[in-house]
C-alpha cells in the first residue's frame, strides 16, 4: 500500500465502529450503573463480576466467547440465522467486540460518577415532584457529567485500540471489517512497514487528541462549570 | 388543612411510633439529636418507609400500611426544605425554583418564579447559582423553591442550623413571615428550645422515638409533664419531691418544703423551676415557709453578655465540694442591686412558677 494510494478504510471503519460502540456502551453503561445503584446484596457481587469479566479477559478469550455465542451453532447466532442475518465476520461483528471489551470501563467510572452525586439531591427532586427517570435525567446525570464523560472517552479509547476479539468475531475484510489495529498487524506481516509507520502514526495522533480532550474536559473546564466564585 | 400522622418504624437504637395531628398552626418538633426528628420528617415526605403507619393530610391518604397504599414522594405534594437546602448546584435560582411548575406554561412559571423569589426578598437572585449565594440567601432560594409548587404541607428539618448566629435572628424574620402566609400544616424540627419557641405555637418534644409531650408552647414550657420535657425544654433545677399535704410537697434534694398551687396523683413525684423564675427576696418575710423564700449562699456564677447565672446553695453556706441546689438566672443590673449585699441571701421559689410532674 504505497501512500499515494492509501486506502484510507481503515480509519473509517475503526471509527465508524468505535463511536457506535461507545453509543452503545454509554447507554448500557449508564444503565447497569443506575440500576446497581438501587440494589444491593450479595448476589450483586455477580453481576459486578459479569459487568467486569471482559476487562479481565484477555481480548482472545471474549472474542472465543463471542464467537460461541454469535457463530452458526451457538445461541444468537442460530436465531439469526434464521432472519437470514450472519453476524460473524461483518461490519456489526467489529461493534460488538468493541462494545464488549470497552463496556467495564464505562461501568466503573459511571457507576463511581454516579454514586458521588449527593442523594440528598435526588431526594430534593423527589419532593419537588420529579419521576425517577427525571430526578435521574436532571439531576444525578447532569452532576455525573465529568466522571460520565471521562468513561466515554475512556471507553473510545478502548473500542479503537481493540484488536483481539474484534479479530477473532470480524477477521480481517479489508473495506469491511479490517480496523486500524488489524491493517497495522496485517501490513507487518506483510512486511509493508510504511503502511504500518503511516497507521501507528494514525493512531498516536488520534490518541493524544483523545487524551487533551479528556484534561481539557475534566480539569479545564470541570472547575469553571457552574460559576463557581 | 389537616395532617394525621401515625407512624411507626423500626430504627437502629430505639422505634420511631408516635400520633399526632397537626392543623393550619406551625407544630415545632423539639428533642436531642438522635431522637428521630428528622426520620420523622422523612416518613412524612416519602423518603423513607414507615413499617405501619398512616398519614392523612387534608382528607387524602399519603400511606396507608394496612390498607395497602402508599404515595410516592413526588404525589405527595409535600413541600421540604432540607438542612442543608440541597439547592441542585447545576442549575440557577431560576431553574432551581422552576422544578416543580414543569406542567406550567412557560410564561407563568417565569412570573410564579418571580412571585416566590419576591416573597423571600431575593428577586436579584435570580440569575444566580448556588455556590454563588451566602448561607442565608441560599436558604431563602430553597424556602422559594420549597413553595413554588403549592404544597400542601411544610416540612423544615433544621432550617437554621448552618447559618452563621447573625444570620439565624435574620432568617428566623423570613421563617416567621413565611409561617403567618402559609396555609396548611407547617412542621419545624429544631434542637433549639427557644428558636422552637419563637417560630412555632405548638410544641412537640420527640424522644427516643416517641412523643414525650404535645400542647400549646406556653403549656409545654409552663408545665412540662415529666422530668424528661422538663429537661428539654431547659429547666435547670429539679428535685425528687413527695407530696406532705395536698398543697404541699417536700423538695429531697432540695431538703425544703414547698408551697404548690396542685399536686399530680402520685407517691413519688418531682418538682422543678426554671433558673429565670427564681426570685431573690429583701430578706425573709414573717410568713416564713408560706412564701417559699429560702436563705442561700452563692457557690459560683458563670456571665454572659447581658444575664449572669448564679450556681446556690440552699440553707448552708458552700462547702469544699462545691456543689449547688439551684441555679438562677437574672439581668445584671438586678445583680448589681444585690450583689454586695451580706449573705445569705433570701430566694423565692414562687408557687405559680414551680411545677410538679409524677415520676
Amino acid at each position: 500500500m504505497a501512500p499515494a494510494a492509501t486506502d484510507w478504510s481503515p480509519l473509517w471503519i475503526s471509527l465508524e465502529s468505535s463511536l457506535t460502540a461507545t453509543t452503545i456502551t454509554l447507554i448500557l453503561g449508564l444503565a447497569a450503573a443506575s440500576w446497581r445503584q438501587r440494589h444491593s446484596g450479595p448476589a450483586m457481587a455477580l453481576f459486578d463480576g459479569a459487568c467486569l469479566l471482559p476487562l479481565v479477559l484477555p481480548p482472545t478469550v471474549v472474542g472465543f466467547f463471542l464467537l460461541l455465542l454469535f457463530g452458526r451453532n451457538g445461541p444468537v447466532g442460530k436465531l439469526l440465522l434464521r432472519f437470514g442475518a450472519s453476524l460473524v465476520f461483518s461490519w456489526p461483528a467489529t461493534v460488538i467486540a468493541a462494545a464488549v471489551v470497552a463496556f467495564p470501563l464505562m461501568y466503573l467510572t459511571a457507576r463511581a460518577a454516579l454514586e458521588q452525586v449527593d442523594s440528598r439531591f435526588l431526594e430534593a427532586a423527589r419532593t419537588l415532584g420529579a419521576s425517577e427517570w427525571r430526578a435521574f435525567r436532571q439531576i444525578a446525570l447532569p452532576l455525573a457529567w465529568p466522571g460520565v464523560l471521562a468513561g466515554t472517552i475512556l471507553s473510545f479509547a478502548r473500542a479503537l485500540g481493540e484488536f483481539g476479539a474484534t479479530l477473532m468475531l470480524a477477521g480481517n475484510i479489508p473495506g469491511r471489517t479490517a480496523t486500524i489495529p488489524i491493517a497495522i498487524y496485517f501490513a507487518v506481516e506483510a512486511d509493508d512497514m510504511r503502511s504500518a509507520t503511516a497507521w501507528c502514526a494514525a493512531d498516536l495522533i488520534i490518541s493524544v487528541a483523545l487524551l487533551s480532550g479528556l484534561y481539557y474536559w475534566t480539569h479545564a473546564q470541570g472547575p469553571a462549570r457552574w460559576a463557581r466564585r | 388543612m389537616t395532617l394525621e400522622v401515625h407512624i411507626e418504624k423500626k430504627l437502629a437504637e430505639f422505634a420511631l411510633d408516635l400520633s399526632f395531628s397537626a392543623d393550619d398552626a406551625p407544630l415545632g418538633i423539639l428533642g436531642p439529636s438522635g431522637a428521630g426528628k428528622t426520620m420523622l420528617l422523612r416518613c412524612i415526605a416519602g423518603l423513607e418507609h414507615p413499617s405501619r403507619g398512616s398519614l392523612v393530610l387534608g382528607g387524602k391518604t399519603l400511606l396507608d400500611t394496612q390498607r395497602g397504599i402508599r404515595l410516592p414522594a413526588r404525589k405527595r405534594r409535600i413541600g421540604m426544605l432540607f438542612q442543608h437546602y440541597a439547592l441542585f448546584p447545576h442549575q440557577s435560582v431560576r431553574k432551581n425554583i422552576a422544578f416543580s411548575l414543569t406542567s406550567l406554561p412557560a410564561a407563568e412559571r417565569e412570573r410564579r418564579v418571580r412571585l416566590m423569589l419576591e416573597r423571600v426578598h431575593g428577586v436579584e437572585l435570580k440569575e444566580r447559582y448556588p455556590r454563588q449565594l451566602s448561607g442565608g440567601e441560599q436558604q431563602r432560594v430553597a424556602l422559594a423553591r420549597a413553595l413554588a409548587n403549592e404544597p400542601q404541607a411544610l416540612l423544615l428539618d433544621e432550617p437554621l442550623s448552618a447559618l452563621d448566629t447573625h444570620l439565624r435572628s435574620q432568617m428566623e424574620v423570613q421563617l416567621q413571615e413565611t409561617f403567618s402566609a402559609y396555609r396548611g400544616p407547617a412542621l419545624l424540627v429544631t434542637h433549639n428550645i427557644e428558636e422552637a419557641y419563637r417560630l412555632t405555637s405548638r410544641l412537640l418534644v420527640l424522644s427516643r422515638g416517641r412523643i414525650a409531650a404535645l400542647g400549646a408552647r406556653e403549656e409545654v414550657f409552663r408545665k412540662p409533664p415529666s422530668v424528661e420535657v422538663a429537661r428539654l425544654t431547659g429547666c435547670k433545677n429539679i428535685s425528687r419531691a413527695r407530696a406532705v399535704t395536698e398543697h404541699m410537697i417536700e423538695a429531697i434534694d432540695w431538703g425544703c418544703r414547698l408551697h404548690v398551687s396542685q399536686l399530680p396523683a402520685g407517691a413519688i413525684l418531682n418538682c422543678g423551676i426554671r433558673a429565670h423564675h427564681l426570685d431573690f427576696a429583701e430578706h425573709r418575710s414573717a410568713g416564713a415557709t408560706d412564701d417559699n423564700i429560702f436563705p442561700c449562699w452563692l457557690v459560683r456564677s458563670s456571665e454572659t453578655p447581658f444575664r449572669i447565672t448564679l450556681y446556690l446553695r440552699l440553707h448552708k453556706p458552700p462547702d469544699e465540694s462545691g456543689s449547688h441546689d439551684l441555679q438562677a438566672e437574672v439581668f445584671k443590673e438586678k445583680w448589681e442591686h444585690f450583689r454586695d449585699r451580706s449573705q445569705p441571701w433570701y430566694i423565692r421559689l414562687a408557687s405559680d412558677a414551680l411545677f410538679v410532674m409524677p415520676e
